[in-house]
């Protein structure tokens, strides 16, 4: 069975549709690639898998687990880490801070006497971990910069550590590469590439860039409608001409 | 069944009065954003002035009607407009929720400083033949009654058309939705805001002028009490949906009548159901209605352009500034300490006392609102929780009184957290208006009974006795109350800087990001909540054992209501805030005493006060700190600059350079400063 199981997924908005019967699966150590055209429903799957919305059929299974109503935070802990469309990160906190808030939220500490016994500054393994992290995304130097201050490049780096730091087994990015230049969206990817291949972390990539697309994912799924309408291999579904109505239009 | 409408319809009118003034709240919010907590302090207004010119100078009724809801209650609207809240469109719930409490509490204030404060008892009615008793059969509506249900009607319908069907209602629905995009759109926002606001403003008045018969006296008091009822109505209409808002208000007005005619008469239930009926209804819609659950306040689409709070203003400070503060806060601690227990008379003593534990109960309101940015309406009755658990613990059980004091904490904690549960969820202003709910339901039923605050006698609650040292004499007091406001200072700075204060970090920032992350927010809220509301009962137990008295009087909820907006205008991030505004609560008044009639305007200061937040929500005090913060590091930096001068002059080419003189230096210097809190900028 593969680390995240769903199927039969459907979701409506009032009158809307947003997703109909819809399947997928993500494992290991692989980067699944999640594309359509905007409205097709990528974002409000990416909710139901997530937690963030529920969705009002199928169910969800991760690492063995039936996720159903979970709560976000129970599936974070789970090992589900996600990055958003949009930039959210902590306008408060430095770069750093942004990662050791998720490496102590990842052991689940927050007690309430220890806060009190002044016990709760990072330790020392904290530290190191997030050092790492910094060091492999390659933002050490900005490490003590505000998150106000960044570049949305920056940005979309800080949320896809701060992602790692809760240690996924499976990451969700969605959009990463939106609102970046080429040279920066070539970086993510070679980024990516090397966190599943040195984490065995599996990614489930949203996204629009289809370069990136090709590059990096394995598998690909197309969403047109809130209908799943092509999946399989990168190549193979590059090729498909559902594929290209779906995305790049219908030729009468 | 006639025995029902027997029943029942003496409480049509009141229902009527519930549904208008809940509809009045959901279009006020429906198209500004804000929700009017402020329409006691407009009702009385106009009802005072009613009464005034009807009374005292004889115009005759039509005229002052005229003259108090279509002149004055518009006129007000667009003042409050025009001065406030056209500023505040893009701003959070806390702010707006925290202006129109604000008013509520400045406006009638001023009001009772021009027309004195004296009761004004039986106001007329605006009704024809408002003495006259209408008879249908058995069942019977008096004038004022019947013209309340009619005007209702009319009113509600006519309010219904203008949404729906008129092109002035759906841009004031557009302008609810994102008053930026509108303005894009080539609307201009801000006349569609006012003019929703001359609209509720003058049915705000007309409400007043029908309410103030019902209640034979005009009272702001009724009038807020009304608004709580009529929140549960707006409420039952999710905050949005007229025809149900309505409906809610008949039935809360309704049913209050019909199940205080079919309980025992001076049972518990009878008198304990009417006071809490609102609470009961908001935490029942919070649990109950999907639509609220649903309905989470979406943002302004537009609101990712707005910059994020200022940093705190102490991490501005360079180190040789932070070195100074270091060693001078405490040298000024005990410069106070000394001056207080050896110098100055009785009188004063008291009040540094009151001073210290008036900064422990608002240090409650820091950790709430400063750390998990939630605004809590009932702190005051969390602080009498604590003052009667304490004082029934120590005087009829026999326990030591700070024994009896941390178990009036843990209470209060306890009760905290249930009223929490419910709307935390939700937060924001759900939460403001169930913990408000709660506040009126304490201070009308839980608070008189025996067994809580003492009924009428009240409860005594002793001075503490540690060992062999009596706290009784009025120094060893303070001293006392002094280390637990320390304490209670090192704990919340502790939250601050612990796991839990970092997670609320979080929250502030994203709250989806939070969660993403792993962070449970219910229980960082949850916790927080519960703690301040601890911290408010230990503040309680001490307010209460200095006086060494308690009763149902002693923590009504408007105390929570001044205190909220005195806080959060000062500061409610850091402690000095805390304690600042605990300063001004006490000296304030103080001051305003040796000027006779002026004191009065109290409330009007603290009210008012909240002009001032809405430019800087983060707090005057905070505002003041950076600022001279900031120009201490200018100074510095010119100062440096000018010693350097020969230096810079080589290298430096920019605009900048130092030729230019005059503002640039200023700028270099700014910029120096920050510096030395981290790198800000690309």
């Amino acid at each position: 069975m593969a680390l995240l199981e769903a199927e039969g997924i459907s979701k409506h908005f009032g009158g809307i549709a947003a997703l109909t019967d819809v399947g997928l699966s993500a494992d290991a150590s692989e980067i699944v690639g999640l594309i359509g055209p905007n409205g097709a429903g990528k974002t409000t799957l990416f909710n139901c898998l997530f937690g963030l919305d529920r969705p009002d059929r199928g169910r969800v299974v991760f690492d063995g687990q039936v996720l159903d109503r979970l709560p976000v935070h129970r599936r974070v802990r789970l090992g589900i880490g996600r990055t958003f469309q949009r930039l959210e990160l902590f306008a408060e906190m430095t770069v750093r801070e942004h990662l050791l808030a998720a490496e102590r939220a990842r052991g689940g500490g927050g007690a309430l006497w220890r806060d009190l016994l002044n016990m709760s500054a990072p330790t020392a393994d904290e530290r190191s971990r997030v050092a790492e992290l910094l060091e492999m995304l390659d933002i050490t130097d900005i490490s003590d910069r505000p998150a106000e201050s960044l570049s949305l490049g920056h940005g979309r780096l800080v949320e896809l550590g701060r992602a790692l730091a809760t240690e996924p087994k499976l990451l969700m990015l969605d959009e990463p590469s939106s609102g970046l230049d080429r040279a920066e969206t070539a970086a993510l990817g070679a980024t990516l590439v090397r966190v599943v291949a040195e984490r065995r972390t599996g990614v489930l990539l949203v996204e629009h860039d289809l370069e990136l697309v090709r590059h990096v994912t394995s598998r690909l799924y197309v969403l047109d409608f809130g209908h799943m309408v092509i999946s399989g291999n990168t190549e193979n579904v590059l090729e498909h001409p559902s594929f290209r109505r779906a995305y790049l239009g219908r030729t009468e | 069944m006639s025995q029902f409408l027997i029943y029942a319809i003496p409480g049509l009118p009141y229902g009527c009065v519930f549904a208008l003034v809940g509809v009045c709240l959901v279009l006020t919010y429906q198209t500004s954003g804000m929700f009017n907590l402020a329409f006691g302090a407009q009702a009385y207004v106009s009802a005072v002035i009613f009464y005034t010119t009807v009374e005292d100078h004889h115009w005759p009724l039509w005229l002052a009607a005229v003259f108090s809801v279509l002149v004055v209650g518009p006129l007000l609207g667009i003042a409050l407009d025009r001065l406030l809240y056209r500023y505040m469109r893009a701003s959070t719930t806390t702010v707006k929720l925290i202006t129109a409490i604000g008013l509520s509490i400045g406006v009638p204030s001023i009001v009772d400083f021009f027309f004195g404060s004296s009761e004004k008892l039986n106001p007329p009615s605006i009704a024809p033949h408002a003495a006259h008793t209408y008879h249908l059969g058995s069942y019977y509506l008096d004038g004022n009654g019947l013209f309340t249900v009619v005007v209702t009607v009319v009113l509600v319908v006519g309010l219904g058309l203008l949404f729906r069907f008129t092109a002035v209602g759906l841009r004031m629905r557009a302008v609810v939705e994102s008053p930026r995009m509108v303005q894009l759109a080539g609307i201009s926002s801000e006349r569609v805001s006012m003019l929703a606001w001359i609209l509720s403003s003058m049915i705000t008045a007309l409400a007043g002028l029908m309410l103030a018969p019902i209640y034979h006296d005009v009272d702001v008091n009724n009038f807020n009490l009304v608004l709580v009822t009529s929140i549960a109505a707006a409420a039952i209409g999710g905050m949005s949906n007229l025809p149900l808002t309505l409906a809610g208000g008949l039935l809360l007005g309704v049913g209050q009548q019909v199940l205080a005619g079919y309980l025992p008469l001076n049972s518990i239930l009878a008198e304990g159901l009417r006071p809490s009926f609102p609470f009961i209804v908001l935490v029942a819609v919070l649990l109950l209605s999907p639509a609220v659950r649903r309905g989470r306040s979406a943002p302004d689409p537009l609101s990712g352009c707005d910059p994020p709070p200022p940093p705190l203003a102490a991490s501005l400070r360079g180190a040789g500034l932070d070195r100074v503060s270091r060693v001078g806060l405490p040298v000024f601690v005990v410069a106070v300490m000394y001056v207080t227990l050896f110098q100055l008379s009785e009188h004063y003593l008291g009040l540094m006392t009151e001073v210290a534990i008036y900064s422990i109960i608002f240090l409650s309101f820091t950790v709430v609102t400063g750390f998990s940015g939630q605004i809590s309406l009932c702190q005051m009755t969390f602080a009498g929780f604590g003052a009667f658990t304490a004082g029934q613990l120590a005087t009829d059980h026999g326990w030591p009184f700070l024994v009896a004091m941390v178990a009036g904490g843990f209470v209060a904690a306890v009760c905290g957290a249930v009223v929490a549960l419910p709307a935390l969820r939700l937060g924001g202003l759900y939460l403001a208006l169930a913990t408000l709910a709660f506040a009126v339901m304490a201070d009308e039923f839980l608070f008189p009974l025996n067994d809580i605050g003492g009924g009428e006698a009240g409860v005594d609650v002793p001075r503490p006795v540690l060992g062999p040292i009596d706290f009784g004499a009025d120094r060893s007091f303070f001293l006392l109350c002094f280390a637990i406001l320390v304490l209670v200072s090192f704990v919340v700075i502790l939250i601050r800087k612990g796991t839990i204060g970092t997670y609320l970090a979080a929250m502030r920032g994203s709250e989806v990001a939070a969660s993403s992350i792993g962070i449970n927010l219910t229980r960082a809220k949850i916790t927080v909540f519960a703690l301040s509301a601890g911290i408010a009962g230990i503040g309680g137990a001490l307010l209460a054992s200095q006086v060494q008295h308690a009763d149902s009087e002693s923590f009504v909820y408007q105390y929570s209501l001044v205190f909220v907006v005195l806080v959060l205008t000062t500061g409610a991030r850091t402690v000095e805030g805390a304690i600042n505004a605990s300063l001004a609560y006490v000296a304030i008044p103080e001051i305003l005493s040796h000027f006779g009639t002026l004191s009065v305007l109290e409330f009007a200061l603290f009210g008012f006060g909240t002009i001032a937040y809405v430019k800087h929500p983060e707090g005057i005090l905070e505002f003041q700190k950076r600022s001279s913060i900031r120009k201490f590091n200018q100074l510095r930096a010119r100062m440096k600059h000018r010693q350097d001068r020969p230096l810079i002059h080589g290298d430096d080419s920019g605009p900048g350079g130092a030729e230019s003189g005059g503002r640039a230096p200023g700028i270099a210097g700014e910029v120096a400063g920050l510096s030395g809190a981290g790198d800000v900028g690309d």
